[in-house]
């Protein structure tokens, strides 16, 4: 059984991996926050799997941690804040499609040719799924700077930090257990500040379109 | 070339012809009962090829000899697809003749074929139906061809014989890049197969055509050919799948026993794909044409990834 958990923790690696993708081509906002979900829920999985492996039960903590935060609770908000919003079908691109997925494979090649090297000298369990999670969060920064939108944005942004905390899991099989809590309490205030801004730049500009906040002075 | 290899090829061969139609109509029975239509006979397609048989032929006036010997060179290919796929037995005489490489390209020579006479006879439905082939036919290979050199990374050779071997022997592993290969190819065999995210395959409507618009001019027992030629290539491209990604039950060389009992595994698998085939067309509305850029788009990018993947991971 334990012969197949590092091969069970590579296949969630590469289901984030995936849903990443899947998020950076996705135009519908109430998808693009399930698709959020599902990766919350295969990070979670992959923790438990990495603590079930290590023995550490700081990963099973951080395991419930993210799947309460981030499967449950920041979704929910989430949902709730775009039908205050009323912005279900509110999505924008400034590149097409096809262009982001084939810079979304440049950023790939570029992620996985960077961590090969440091996933060599690393001996944890899931070491080579670095190169995974580094590209995952390049991938989410290329989601928040492709939409125009607030909301996505906010959810590229929640990626690049469910990208980073795989991160940190594979390489150093779990962060001291002070962090995890400092780091989940920090994007849940982070998405309740984010939720208040958003209503703010509605209310400024009558749109959620973060282009407006490129000029300092309304002419 | 034992006397067994040629009897297990002998035996693929007909299992194909055999089965193919019968695969077709299995799939539109179960999409009949998920619409909650009441289906056709399971039997439909060898009724509707005996029909065809027996009809007089009628040629288009203007047709060259081109459209005339395309049937045979669509059903040619095939047949021979087919016949190098394991679908029994690894121990195929004929597997050395076509590698995977070799497979995507005879697809591919059966394209160029169709579209041609397409074309040939001059309508406006044909050309149209084998330009929107061709804009589907070049976004697919390239997607086609990573998906088979990823089953190649893993296995170290590209005969799909050797694949298959390979992959049904070695310890139960669970491989990354062939979940990613796995999504790639079905999105890649729904638009091949004309089915309905791309194409609807039973639409009356010739605007919104792509396989049918292109065999609109064909009759009778050419276009039993073509019908029986698409079941087959459906039938090859399931098995390929099959063979990928689910290779357990597959006789080796020399295991007669094993050969009678790969066949009914054959059908057990190819049922319970043509349902959840059939599933996925109910489940999703066709695209528009100008989307399936983007849809066969990201099939090649996942396989791409997949392979990648397969580098990173160092097929652990």
């Amino acid at each position: 059984m334990s012969h197949f958990v590092p091969q069970l923790i590579n296949l969630f690696a590469t289901l984030i991996l995936l849903l990443s993708f899947a998020m950076l081509a996705q135009r519908r906002i109430v998808s693009l926050i399930n698709l959020f979900m599902i990766q919350g829920a295969a990070l979670a999985a992959a923790s438990f799997l990495l603590g079930y492996v290590t023995g550490h039960p700081d990963l099973y903590v951080s395991g419930g941690l993210t799947l309460l935060l981030k499967v449950v609770l920041i979704p929910w908000m989430l949902h709730r804040m775009i039908r205050k919003l009323n912005v279900r079908w509110d999505v924008e691109m400034l590149l097409n499609i096809p262009t982001t997925m084939l810079v979304g494979i440049a950023l790939v090649i570029f992620a996985f040719s960077l961590a090969l090297p440091i996933s060599r000298l690393s001996d944890a369990v899931a070491g080579g799924a670095l190169g995974i999670a580094l590209a995952c969060v390049m991938l989410s920064f290329m989601m928040m700077i492709t939409r125009s939108k607030a909301v996505p944005q906010v959810i590229g942004f929640l990626s690049m930090e469910n990208g980073l905390l795989f991160a940190a899991t594979t390489v150093t099989n779990g962060m001291p257990m002070i962090v995890e809590f400092g780091i989940a309490l920090d994007v849940l205030v982070g998405v309740l500040i984010l939720g208040v801004f958003m209503f703010q730049i509605r209310e400024k500009f009558d749109s959620l379109d973060i282009r407006h906040l490129e000029s300092l002075k309304d002419d | 070339m034992s006397a067994l290899g040629v009897f297990s090829q002998l035996m693929a061969l007909v299992t194909a012809l055999l089965l193919a139609p019968l695969l077709t109509g299995w799939i539109n029975q179960w999409r009949h009962w998920l619409q909650n239509k009441s289906a056709p006979s399971l039997l439909q397609p060898y009724l509707t090829l005996h029909k065809l048989f027996n009809k007089e032929l009628l040629m288009a006036e203007h047709a060259s000899p081109l459209y005339r010997f395309t049937p045979y060179v669509v059903f040619g290919c095939m047949l021979l697809a087919s016949a190098i796929i394991p679908t029994l037995s690894t121990d195929l005489p004929l597997s050395p003749a076509a590698d995977a490489i070799a497979l995507v390209g005879l697809f591919a020579l059966a394209r160029v074929f169709i579209s041609l006479a397409a074309m040939d006879v001059g309508t406006s439905f044909g050309t149209l139906g084998a330009r929107r082939e061709m804009l589907v036919g070049f976004l697919a290979e390239p997607a086609l061809l990573m998906v088979m050199f990823g089953a190649s990374m893993i296995t170290g050779s590209t005969s799909l014989t050797v694949i298959v071997e390979t992959l049904a022997h070695r310890e139960l592993a669970i491989y990354p890049s062939l979940l990613l290969a796995g999504v790639a190819f079905t999105m890649v065999s729904l638009a091949e197969n004309a089915r309905v995210p791309v194409d609807n395959p039973d639409t009356h409507l010739e605007l919104t055509m792509i396989h049918e618009a292109m065999i609109l001019e064909y009759s009778a027992r050419h276009l039993a050919l073509m019908e029986w030629a698409a079941s087959l290539k459906l039938f090859a491209y399931s098995c390929v799948g099959l063979a990928l990604f689910f290779p357990w039950g597959v006789a080796e060389a020399n295991a007669p026993l094993a050969l009678l009992l790969a066949l009914p595994v054959l059908i057990f698998k190819l049922a319970i794909g043509g349902m959840l085939m059939a599933m996925i067309e109910t489940a999703s509305a066709k695209m528009r044409i100008f989307r399936v850029p983007e849809f066969l788009g990201t099939a090649f990018l996942l396989a791409v990834i997949g392979l990648l993947v397969n580098v990173l991971l160092g097929g652990q």
